[in-house]
């Protein structure tokens, strides 16, 4: 069991650090208070070719495998969580499902602009009346012709109106339950399919999360993506390695508060000393070291495990879970160490501790997790 | 335009350290890393080929280990790489290390431009790249901070950085330039070349594959010897100012009047 | 250098303390590789006593032939058609060297039409001047420079020269070491007679600042060294000094490089290597906004504007400004560091300043150990009290 990084995966580490420590860390803090996310940053994210870290190089990927593709999206959302979630949703959830279940032209067509970083990329499952209940549909598709006419409102959509290539569940028929749901892609700008309400949200504020709204969109039945009544399947696959992304990002916003509170607690004097000299302190910075090495540990085996081709379902389920546990009680603790400065904008801990929280809940909100891994030993 | 940019492999001085109890270096754990002017010198290089084609070429003296530095600038976009090593080279001042790169330089070939980073991170002499210049026979120019090529075979104009200002030299090429940064900085390797350079191979030549006379390789071909190692001093008894910041402005105000800084009528 | 692998317990202090990573640990013992140039550094890290520092290495010269080198040169460098300040330094510093010696110190003037120069030359210590006037030495080019200087050295054979650590200095000298294949020691910043060999001992910073270290050449002639400006002090000028000139004549020669012209500097400002007064901005000044105060109490003061690697590398300011090891060395009359942690580097470039004030949040950062004056608080609200204190003072 080799638990090192190749010389080569530790060069792309030592890349993107240095180009998020550039490109995206200086304005992180900024575009968490206004709310804004920025194109720009993620044409850079592809520019230096992350975007196509896992895909085969006929699709203008790198040819890759996923543990490297998540080194990237640990190190991105270590500078900023809204930047990894916007790769890691584009990359995992709708350029993913192209790649796994797609036709040659479509993977042409779709998949290679989301692998050279020009395009952006969404998926939409979730709806108001569908969270955890994800077979819950209510979007239909109904077939007409050589076209599907999509009806619907989608919710909490990451990368929602940015995106370009949206990969959207619908019914196709009710009468087969989960097995009545299909996928489809569907493009932005398509007449019928427009975006709603912007979502305000307490973290990962950079991010877009918005609405989209299917008002007789039609599309050509070639959009269709795996068979009619696979889109439920397709979905849960899909959410099985972007749970692994979810644990990166959530790796990345630890690690970055315990950096900090470190960091902190080695300048900070009170009664004569650091406060890092008091075990108070000390203690509670090991306990969250402990915690990003586990989280890390769960994270690196999933993804390996999907490189190697083995079932990593449950895998990913625990990483994410524990990851966005970890995240959540590490950030909380660093906050607790800068003491009052902990509290205010003016220092980057607190909106790690805000970002942290949606790591528990999306994708899967922990108890799927649980429910997950939980059937999966119980078997 | 055929390009060779010679870099070389050091510890990242601004991670050493010094052991307060003995006073002596501790450079364990200390990463090693592209010596930072040598990057420069190279993105001078990769922004010049990207202009006007051609190659580029990165070469080095060091242990086997400096193998890495020369795959980080593949990553960056380098054509080919190339390592002197051998026990023959070592421990040489930087009369015999540009002997020694010289000699690489002549295996290499025909070339129009070589660029070097002005110095070291650990040496800091700033010695090498002129005298490889002398050893091959070329003019040389330091402080080089831009180049502006013409077309096939006409001089090219080097912009050269003074303590007073810019000259603009022209020069026939081949030339060697020393660099110490170079517009916005060295870029990032993209992840297509990353993975090229893991798949390239180094060229490694020991002694046996360049000509050179022995006796003037390595600690015996050094003139120069080191004598000493020492911590450098440290002085004590910073004289803190206490209070606010206005308090302390005060203090600082007087002192700088007292110097006759200020409250001399400029 | 010698282990002596019984005394060695093969703890490693050595490999730690060895600056060019020449020594490693096998079998629990150490040994030393081919990177090894005998400096010592592991003798004296090593508390088992298992280490004999070497006693230098036979690498050639004719014992002979090299007393009859004799003399201590200074060459002397223009601004502006007058002297610059290093050259006079070294004159004071080459003086103290060439008594030591028992033997003569000589300036070298390449230019045209400097011939008034000499009294001053003579006034600063010098025993003789080598004067080679010619309209091709007008400006410094590297050709012409470096065949004069060779020819010089070859017909009239100095034991030392000493050259200013400047852009020039440092062009030039390498490229003379190399035509002539002696040893060559850069940007020295202590300069003594070694007393058992009578060899110049040149010390240098190293390593980044880091280390010292102090170099010999003792096998090859002429020894020579750059030295770094503003590190030693002019000596009061001896106006009724005289000395012999010896006008040169050099072979004629063509540069291969030609000089089309000069950009002046848009902002003497930064002219930091010259400036009496800097004020210079690390990471610690938060944000490159922030640059602003710096940059305004630079100007009420009259001085330049210096900053971190750091602010460098990050883009809040351009490198020219950059003071350090790596950067520009500076020595002003007063160095203000705001928001700088005072990394080795940085400290290497500035350390030499005559008085530093130091203003910083964090009380355990370095700068404070070469610090004259320490502020522990926050640059933004101590440059602005400051800055007002100075506009009341000079109303």
């Amino acid at each position: 069991m080799d638990f090192k990084l190749t010389a080569e995966q530790e060069m792309l580490r030592k890349t993107v650090q240095e180009f998020a420590a550039k490109e995206v860390a200086p304005t992180a803090a900024q575009r968490d208070e206004d709310e804004q996310f920025s194109r720009d940053i993620y044409n850079k994210v592809g520019a230096l070719g992350l975007t196509g870290i896992p895909f085969p190089e006929e699709y203008g990927g790198a040819g890759w495998d996923n543990l490297t593709y998540i080194i990237a999206v640990e190190e991105l959302s270590r500078a900023c969580a809204s930047t990894g979630i916007t790769f890691s949703a584009s990359i995992s959830l709708a350029a993913w499902p192209i790649l796994a279940y797609g036709t040659p032209e479509q993977k042409k067509q779709f998949l290679t602009p989301l692998a050279d970083g020009s395009k952006l990329g969404a998926f939409g499952l979730t709806e108001s009346g569908a969270g955890t209940d994800a077979a819950a549909q209510q979007t239909i598709a109904t077939a007409d012709g050589d076209n599907y006419i999509l009806n619907g409102v989608k919710t909490f959509i990451t990368n929602g109106g940015e995106a370009e290539i949206y990969v959207i569940m619908a019914m196709t028929d009710r009468s087969k339950g989960t097995r009545g749901i299909s996928a489809f892609i569907v493009e932005k700008d398509t007449p019928g399919f427009t975006f709603g309400a912007v979502e305000r949200k307490m973290g990962i504020r950079a991010s877009a999360t918005q609405e989209l709204i299917f008002r007789d969109c039609r599309i050509p039945k070639t959009n269709l993506l795996g068979r009619e009544g696979d889109g439920f399947k397709i979905a849960m696959a899909t959410l099985d390695g972007g749970r692994i992304g979810v644990a990166a990002q959530a790796l990345g916003i630890a690690q970055r508060a315990l950096d900090e509170a470190v960091k902190y607690a080695k300048e900070r004097r009170q009664f004569g000393k650091p406060i890092s000299s008091f075990q108070g302190i000390s203690f509670m910075l090991a306990d969250m070291a402990t915690q990003v090495e586990a989280a890390r540990l769960l994270t690196y085996r999933a993804a390996y495990q999907k490189d190697q081709g083995q079932p990593y379902s449950k895998e990913a389920a625990m990483a994410k879970m524990f990851a966005s546990d970890a995240a959540m009680q590490v950030t909380t603790n660093a906050v607790q160490v800068f003491g009052g400065y902990g509290y205010s904008r003016e220092y980057p801990v607190e909106r790690l501790m805000r970002d942290a929280k949606i790591t528990q809940i999306y994708e899967g909100t922990n108890q799927v997790q649980q429910m997950v891994v939980s059937a999966a030993i119980l078997r | 335009m055929k390009i060779v940019v010679c870099v070389k492999q050091v510890p990242d001085t601004t991670e050493v350290k010094i052991d307060p109890k003995t006073n002596t270096l501790m450079r364990q754990g200390v990463p090693s890393i592209v010596n930072p002017h040598d990057k420069h010198a190279l993105e001078m290089a990769l922004s010049l080929r990207d202009q006007l084609g051609g190659s580029v070429t990165v070469l080095s003296m060091g242990p086997m280990q400096s193998q890495e530095a020369l795959r980080e600038c593949l990553a960056m976009g380098a054509d080919h790489a190339v390592l002197l090593s051998d026990r023959a080279f070592g421990g040489a001042d930087t009369l015999a290390t540009s002997y020694t790169l010289a000699a690489g330089i002549r295996k290499i070939g025909e070339f129009d431009l070589i660029i070097c980073g002005k110095q070291a991170i650990d040496g800091d002499t700033a010695q090498v790249g002129p005298e490889m210049a002398e050893h091959l026979g070329i003019p040389h120019i330091t402080y080089a901070s831009q180049v502006e090529a013409g077309t096939d075979g006409a001089p090219v104009r080097v912009h050269r950085d003074g303590e007073e200002g810019t000259e603009i030299l022209e020069v026939k090429l081949p030339v060697l330039l020393t660099v110490t940064h170079y517009g916005d900085g060295p870029r990032l390797p993209v992840v297509k070349g990353i993975r090229r350079a893991f798949r390239a191979e180094v060229d490694v030549w020991s002694v046996n594959d360049v000509e050179v006379d022995r006796n003037v390789l390595g600690l015996k071909g050094s003139p120069t010897q080191v004598r000493r190692i020492f911590s450098p001093d440290k002085r004590c008894g910073c004289e803190m100012i206490p209070g606010d910041a206005c308090a302390a402005a005060s203090v600082v105000a007087t002192k700088l009047r007292e110097l006759r800084i200020i409250g001399v009528g400029s | 250098m010698k282990i002596n692998s019984e005394l060695c317990s093969g703890c490693g202090a050595c490999a730690a303390a060895c600056p060019f990573g020449a020594l490693v640990i096998k079998g629990n013992k150490a040994e030393k590789t081919d990177a090894c140039t005998d400096c010592g550094a592991c003798a004296s890290a090593c508390s088992f006593e298992a280490i004999q520092a070497g006693s230098g290495t036979d690498n050639g010269g004719d014992a002979h032939d090299l007393n009859s080198y004799k003399g201590v040169w200074v060459y002397l460098e223009l601004k502006d058609r007058q002297l610059r300040g290093v050259a006079l330094e070294l004159l004071a510093q080459g003086r103290k060297l060439a008594d030591e010696m028992g033997q003569e110190l000589a300036g070298v003037l390449l230019g045209d039409n400097v011939a008034d120069l000499a009294n001053e030359v003579f006034a600063n210590g010098a025993d003789r001047l080598y004067l080679v006037e010619d309209p091709c030495y007008g400006r410094y080019d590297a050709d012409q420079y470096t065949a004069a200087m060779t020819e010089l050295i070859n017909t009239y054979r100095p034991a030392v020269i000493l050259l200013g650590a400047t852009h020039n200095g440092r062009d030039l000298a390498p490229r003379v070491a190399a035509r002539i294949k002696t040893g060559l020691t850069a940007d020295c910043t202590g300069l003594s007679i070694d007393a058992e060999t009578g060899l110049v001992a040149w010390t240098r910073p190293a390593f980044g600042g880091n280390i010292m270290a102090t170099i010999l050449c003792p096998n090859h002639r002429p020894q020579m060294g750059t030295v770094r400006p503003r590190v030693f002090k002019r000596a009061e000028p001896d106006c009724g000094r005289t000395g012999t000139i010896v006008r040169a004549k050099t072979k004629a020669t063509t540069s291969r490089v030609k000089w089309i012209k000069s950009i002046k500097s848009l902002k003497e400002s930064v002219n930091l290597e010259d400036a009496e007064i800097i004020v210079a901005g690390g990471r610690g000044m938060g944000k490159p906004e922030s640059f602003a105060l710096v940059s305004e109490l630079a100007e009420l003061l009259g001085g330049a504007v210096g900053a971190s690697r750091a602010v460098v590398d990050a883009g809040w300011m351009p490198a020219d400004h950059q003071v350090g090891q790596t950067g520009k060395t500076v020595a002003p009359r007063v160095y203000i560091a705001c928001g700088i942690s005072g990394a080795i580097q940085h400290l290497a470039g500035m350390q030499g300043s005559d008085v530093i004030v130091a203003i910083n949040r964090d009380a355990s950062a370095p700068i404070f150990t070469v610090a004259h004056y320490g502020i522990v608080g926050d640059v933004n609200e101590v440059l602005p009290a400051l800055i007002n204190e100075i506009r009341c003072a000079t109303a």
